[in-house]
């Protein structure tokens, strides 16, 4: 073994990328984690952060803990934006190698999709499906904190390989054969495909988890059309989860068979097809677009009811148009690839399966537009987000509809057209939508606001920037450029909407600061929520504190309609006596899903490089945590009567 | 606020815990991985001709969900019957949908593409 080893370890050090960005890149990670250790340690906040985050099975904590780890990808995603918008901008620029410019276009669209967007949504829904639905915590608390690390680590292995050996640069589908060893060599994909296994597990565990919450824990009297629709579209989105990541988890482990074991699922040789890969991912990836877009969606339509002040339009329609989403997602996928050649028929069917969608999608459009009409708006930051969707998803999801069209679509096919429409559906919808969630929750979070001024100067800002990006894209597309060049020549008439696309990219940068410097300046001057129901909200999440404590209700509330929140406060609210407080039963703390998650690092760093050492360590640390937390039986506790009243008290009630 | 519905301590968690050895799980394990590892060994070493070969994967492949669904699934364990019911249907229409839309897909029947 030892002889292999040093081997992996001999060409992993040639493999050290030599250049300023990646030298500058080791510099910043080196620094922050030695200004993260110091003041770690000079306030002495280790056994804190052990305690209260690392440990904890907090729907909250984890909730806060993904959106946290969501921004930092979000910037760090945002960066290799920038990166190639600054290579872009002008012809003939030579800023990136072309190998340099495929690796940040590869973690670009990985990291945003699997790092940014899917564990910003997670968060919120973490943070707020429990509360909607009057529970204490999720079904399965210890498997919440699992999800969590497993995603943790993964994002965490993925990121590393920018410094480490260098980064996946085969586009985030990852196609095959370009994929495979033969003309990839290098741990470059073993990253992505080992990352994303990994980040994969905690997905399916978080759909199976809310999946069970939703069912099993809702509070007394909510049935299910008495859920709000936020909870809905969770419920709808687990279910997708569940059905569409096993195909990823057998397509990412099939190909890592083939490049680590010598097999040939994906590879010409020796009867494999390629094709199959693009076959599976697109199986996998088409319903996972609705699992990014549709919790925006329920976010949406809690926040536009909120703010209208009328209970959401046509409820029934949102649900049974979540559920046709959801049915028909699954029924689209090849119009990713109608230029395989699948022949007439095959593209016609998913053509017109694709357009389909757009009935769904129009029915909920309306019903928003229709919760507004006669409603007295309030123009808050959460609304604004949400006013600034509605165009936006719109003018995404028709361009969506013309690139369904098959025959059209070998025009439009891998062109900027189509960068331009999946930006505006995946910003202009998803980012929108958990921009609008995170200035919604945001009080129940941390028990203040954020500054509504500077809020409208963000949503201002960055609607602005982000059509000025994106929207020449439509234009530079249709005159033909493509997707996934590192740079082109001068004299196509591309070079002015290039240069007006960096320039919004760097406006969004810019406004993305604006978002920061709320986020640090309201830690000490935002607006307090003294009483839980800041927004004057409708759902169950405002009935309790902000912050929701530990065990977030006292006593379960009774639901009887609809906007249960609304309706009792038109009753009149009564808060619960003290004297009918019982002891509450909560889950323990447990530090084992934190040790599993970084075994599976160790396992997955080891596997990247083959070292068959630390992938055997890792793997056995897997197992022998596993072993261990099933013989814990300290793993629940009561809060006791007076610790219940204390806090509420405390609280004020 | 009316509590009076509660009785005793009030849960978190959906209870996991069942009584008695696990023997169907067990039994279950053994044969997943018996079986996993029979379609491997069958390919490996190209024991059957080829259609044969396809017709005992699959074979074997139903014979692991029924492995599943019955010795892990709790699939006749009585409640909730009615989502059960839901989650089968769905879950026949997705693997119907990739099974039979990757068939067509991949055979390529075009004359001109």
């Amino acid at each position: 073994m030892l002889p292999r080893y040093f081997y992996n370890f001999s060409t992993f050090m040639s493999m050290f990328p030599h250049n300023y960005l990646i030298y500058g890149a080791d510099v910043s990670i080196v620094g922050a984690t030695a200004l993260i250790i110091f003041v770690l340690t000079y306030f002495k906040k280790w056994k804190w952060l052990w305690d209260n985050w690392i440990t904890t099975v907090d729907h909250k904590r984890i909730g806060i803990m993904y959106i946290l780890a969501a921004f930092a990808m979000f910037f760090r995603g945002g960066t290799d934006g920038l990166l190639m918008r600054t290579q872009l901008a002008l012809p003939n620029l030579h800023f990136l190698s072309a190998q340099h410019y495929d690796e940040i276009f590869t973690t670009h669209g990985t990291i945003m999709i699997l790092f940014m967007a899917m564990p910003m949504l997670i968060g919120l829904i973490n943070v707020a499906v429990p509360l909607q639905i009057g529970a204490r915590d999720v079904a399965f608390p210890y498997l919440n904190a699992i999800s969590f690390w497993t995603f943790f680590f993964g994002a965490m292995l993925f990121n590393i390989s920018f410094v480490f050996g260098g980064s996946p640069d085969a586009g985030w589908t990852s196609y095959a054969p370009l994929s495979e060893l033969q003309f990839d060599p290098g741990p470059g994909e073993n990253y992505y495909l080992l990352g994303l296994q990994l980040a994969g597990i905690g997905t399916i565990a978080t759909g199976v988890n809310f999946l069970v919450t939703i069912l099993k824990m809702r509070a007394p009297g909510m049935t299910l059309m008495k859920m709000p629709q936020f909870t809905w579209a969770t419920l709808i989105t687990s279910i997708i989860i569940i059905f569409a990541f096993p195909v990823l988890t057998v397509a990412l482990a099939l190909l890592t068979i083939d490049r680590l074991a010598g097999a040939h699922f994906f590879t010409i040789a020796a009867g494999g097809m390629p094709m199959m890969w693009v076959n599976l991912f697109w199986i996998w990836g088409h319903p996972e677009v609705y699992i990014v877009i549709l919790p925006a969606f329920g976010i949406l339509s809690d926040v536009i009811s909120t703010f209208s002040g009328k209970k959401i339009f046509g409820y029934t329609a949102m649900v049974v148009s979540l559920a046709a989403i959801a049915a028909l997602s699954f029924t689209v996928w090849v119009h990713h690839f109608f230029t395989m050649g699948a022949g007439a028929a095959v593209n016609s069917f998913f053509g017109v399966s694709t357009m389909l969608i757009a009935i769904p999608t129009g029915v909920k459009i309306f019903n928003w537009l229709f919760t507004m009409y006669r409603g007295r708006i309030r123009f808050t930051t959460p609304m604004l987000w949400a006013l600034a969707f509605i165009p936006t998803f719109v003018v995404g999801g028709m361009t969506g509809v013309m690139l369904a069209v098959a025959p059209a679509d070998y025009q439009y096919h891998n062109s900027y057209f189509l960068v331009s429409h999946f930006h505006y559906v995946l910003i202009g919808g998803t980012v929108f939508g958990a921009f609008a969630g995170i200035y919604y929750w945001w009080p129940k979070m941390f028990g203040h606001k954020l500054n509504e001024r500077l809020g409208r100067w963000h949503v201002g800002t960055f609607v602005l920037f982000f059509n000025m990006t994106f929207f020449p894209m439509y234009i530079v597309g249709l005159m033909g450029m493509t997707r996934r060049m590192y740079t082109y020549p001068s004299g196509l008439g591309w070079t002015a909407l290039n240069l007006i696309e960096t320039i919004g990219a760097f406006g969004q940068g810019a406004s993305m600061m604006i978002m920061a410097v709320n986020i640090v300046r309201s830690i000490k001057f935002g607006e307090r929520d003294v009483t839980g129901d800041i927004w004057d909200g409708r759902t169950l999440e405002w009935s309790t504190t902000s912050p929701a404590a530990e065990y977030n209700f006292s006593v379960l509330p009774q639901v009887t309609s609809v906007d249960e929140w609304w309706e009792e406060k038109k009753r009149g609210v009564v808060r619960p006596d003290h004297a009918t407080f019982k002891p509450i039963h909560m889950p323990n703390n447990s530090g084992w899903p934190f040790l599993i998650g970084l075994s599976f690092f160790i396992a997955g760093f080891g596997l990247v490089f083959n070292w068959w050492l630390s992938a055997i360590v890792g793997a056995l640390g897997i197992i022998t945590f596993l072993f261990l937390r099933s013989f814990d039986y300290n793993t629940d506790h009561y809060i006791p009567v007076d610790e219940v009243k204390r806090v509420e008290a405390a609280a004020g009630r | 606020m009316d509590t009076s519905h509660h009785d005793g301590y009030e849960h978190t968690a959906v209870s996991t815990h069942r009584e008695g050895f696990p023997w169907k799980d067990i039994i279950g394990l053994v044969l997943s991985l018996a079986l996993t590892f029979t379609s491997l060994h069958i390919v490996l070493t190209h024991a059957l001709p080829i259609g044969a070969l396809i017709t005992a994967i699959v074979v074997l492949a139903v014979f692991q969900l029924f492995v599943q669904l019955f010795l892990f699934m709790h699939l006749t364990e009585k409640t909730g019957t009615r989502s059960n019911i839901g989650a089968m249907a769905f879950g026949l229409f997705v693997a119907f949908t990739i099974v039979a839309g990757s068939i067509w897909i991949m055979a390529f029947n075009s004359s001109s593409s």
